[in-house]
């Protein structure tokens, strides 16, 4: 966990006051709204279907169990009582009133959390991994240098007036759980040949209305050049990036019109000039942001205690549970826990204000207090210990959190949709929840494996659907709501997108076409460890589509 | 459905003007008398594409109660009574089609077939 000093926290204290005088003035006129808008957006306030929206950032995905109890607090007191985890670990309140948004950000303000940058264009919050310092292999803590890059790039005067928005995402792991190649910069931390540890910088990902996957054009960065080469970048950016036509002006669109080489030169030569001024990032300055990162102290524990072992024996929901929501971790003796936000008939990704404050307390006894958001929509209690995990199921369990569906096909990402967003087409959370009832089976679920699906609203992908194994794209067609569906995407670090596999199926259908996709797979598979995908990537859309379109 | 805001004005039937509330962005419409309500049954139903204009260049200068006013189609019912013309339009009066969380339904708390 970071530890915040004081000019942070004045920081947020004075910008919350400017925030409430800005309401004020809007609210008695002496502000326009376009004169407000702006202002708004600057602080992650958006205006929806029903309601505003409050973006609150959550740095890489790291909260403490005070933070979370506070996210709840304002759930309660100004919102309905939930709030919703999206695809980049932020979170979302759906129902506060403009009038009380200056409160509710006072208050989440006190724990260091805010909605700058949030929106706009401007430079997002920087995610990364959700199992990120406690993973086995893992280089390095990515959130580290998440922290360099968020320290750097919040308010950073130069950067503040983008073409668009700007998204970095790191890992240090060889398994991406980032998305790294979806974003405009992504960073993986890696030791080379040589033994030293340093960065490889991929530009132009990005999904929406022109799909791409992110070019490396820097195989190897030592970190001291870390922000001299970013700033590069964004220079590059802020100078030929288009300003005429918002469907053309992020980074992607200039990295494919350059060609990857020409627009890495660009780099290059405006690198050249500035790596080693004042950004070269002095040793010093890492040590102090790393030394701010407080680490559990962890005792000294074996693996698999036999009092976990009988618990395994004993419980044959438990014994799913663990196989499916527990992973390794670094430490002897503790485990990596997911919580699944994915109830059967559930909007993916919710969670109660209840179900929050008992995941702080959860947090709080058995994770050092530590919990993480994932882009998948999860969340994860990082540091539990292995002899805990049954008194930490049952909990889980009560609360509707240990649903063991974590990677499984019920695991859906979905972007909120025309329930919500008023730049979708389509819904796409009753169609997760109808997705979820379908495939409630647990065996079914566990034969299928590993299987991703992605549900966007509308063309802006906030559900990642180019990269789901299975997308879904709503569109409109004649007033009713019909879906795209994609095929064989990835997200991870063999990033790929899908490929269209036929017409547009209506909302009626969709549902059962996703259920015949399926059972092509379990035709058409070579074993059963061949994942979904990999026999979409073996096959081809092909002997899906005739199924999938079968007359019935 | 493309933001009605960003869609060009094409009048092809009984249409209201619409915003959201400024101090709490509730979904309201403009009525006869230049206000705004809640309840679609008050809003003034503009039956030209002149009128149309009129009613949302006023709305639109109202910035002190509501945001982003735009024109949204209705369809009249039998008995004059009028209901939004789409499916945004529904959602945007009746609210999310799904059970917000916090109303836990039975489902999500029972067990999965193992």
């Amino acid at each position: 966990m970071y530890r915040y000093d004081e000019f942070d926290q004045q920081l947020l204290v004075e910008r919350v006051a400017e925030f409430r005088d800005q309401v004020r003035r809007r609210l008695s006129g002496e502000l326009t709204e376009e004169e407000f808008k702006p202002l708004r957006l600057m602080n992650g306030v958006y205006l929806q279907l029903h309601a505003y929206m409050l973006r609150i950032g959550i740095p890489y995905g790291t909260l403490s169990s005070q933070q979370l109890r506070t996210i709840a607090d304002v759930a309660r007191r100004y919102d309905r009582g939930y709030g919703h985890f999206t695809t980049r670990q932020n979170i979302q309140f759906n129902w506060i009133s403009l009038e009380e948004l200056p409160d509710a950000m006072a208050e989440l303000a006190r724990v260091g959390l805010h909605g700058i940058q949030t929106s706009g264009n401007s430079i997002r919050n920087v995610t990364t991994d959700q199992w990120a310092g406690v993973v086995p292999h893992e280089i390095e803590d990515p959130r580290i240098w998440a922290e360099v890059l968020r320290q750097h790039t919040t308010m950073h005067p130069e950067f503040s007036f983008l073409p668009r928005k700007f998204k970095i995402a790191v890992t240090a792991s060889s398994d991406d759980r980032a998305a790294i190649r979806i974003h405009d910069i992504g960073l993986r931390l890696y030791s080379n040949q040589a033994g030293e540890t340093g960065f490889e910088v991929m530009v132009g990902g990005g999904l929406g209305r022109t799909p791409f996957l992110g070019k490396t054009i820097k195989p190897f960065l030592a970190k001291r050049d870390l922000l001299s080469y970013l700033e590069a970048i964004l220079r590059v950016y802020n100078q030929h990036g288009r300003r005429d036509n918002i469907y053309k002006a992020r980074i992607k669109i200039l990295v494919h019109d350059l060609g990857a080489e020409t627009f890495a030169k660009e780099v290059e030569d405006e690198w050249q000039a500035i790596k080693d001024g004042p950004l070269a990032l002095d040793e010093g300055a890492v040590v102090e942001i790393r030394a701010r990162f407080r680490y559990p102290v962890y005792e000294q524990l074996e693996n698999s205690p036999l009092a976990l072992e009988r618990a395994r024996e004993g419980n044959k929901q438990f014994a799913a549970w663990l196989e499916n929501s527990v992973r390794p971790h670094k430490a002897p003796g503790y485990a990596i826990v997911t919580l699944s936000l994915k109830p059967e008939g559930g909007p993916p990704g919710d969670a109660t204000a209840d179900q929050m404050d008992a995941i702080a307390a959860l947090a709080d006894a058995h994770s050092f207090g530590e919990i993480r958001v994932g882009h998948d929509q999860n969340l994860v209690l990082p540091h539990v210990r292995q002899d805990h995990l049954d008194t930490v199921w049952r909990a889980l369990d009560a609360l509707g959190l240990a649903t063991p569906n974590i990677g499984l096909v019920s695991d859906i990402i979905a972007c909120p949709g025309l329930d919500y967003c008023s730049l979708a087409n389509a819904r796409s959370i009753p169609v997760a929840q109808e997705l979820t009832r379908r495939f409630r089976g647990l065996a079914r679920s566990r034969d299928l494996g590993r299987l991703h699906i992605n549900i966007s609203g509308c063309i802006n992908a906030c559900g990642h659907h180019h990269v789901g194994h299975i997308g879904l794209l709503g569109v409109e067609k004649n007033g009713e709501e019909f879906y795209q569906i994609t095929l064989g995407g990835r997200s991870d670090e063999n990033a790929t997108l899908g490929a269209l596999l036929g017409p547009a199926v209506p909302y009626g259908e969709v549902v059962d076409v996703v259920d015949r996709i399926v059972d092509a797979y379990l035709e058409l598979r070579k074993d059963p460890q061949e994942l979904f995908v990999d026999t979409v990537s073996r096959l081809g859309t092909e002997p899906f589509k005739e199924r999938a379109y079968a007359a019935h | 459905m493309t933001a009605p805001q960003q869609q060009k004005l094409r009048f092809t039937g009984p249409m209201v003007v619409t915003a959201n509330r400024l101090s709490d962005g509730v979904v309201i419409y403009f009525t006869h008398d230049g206000g705004w309500s809640t309840a679609l049954n008050s809003a003034a139903i503009v039956a030209t594409s002149e009128e149309a204009s009129q009613r949302l260049s006023r709305a639109l200068r109202d910035e002190q109660h509501a945001v982003g006013a735009y024109l949204a189609p209705v369809t009249m019912a039998a008995g004059q009574r009028v209901t939004p013309g789409n499916l945004r339009e529904r959602i945007r009066h009746d609210g999310p089609t799904i059970t917000l969380p916090g109303v836990i339904p039975a489902e999500a708390s029972a067990h999965v077939p193992l």
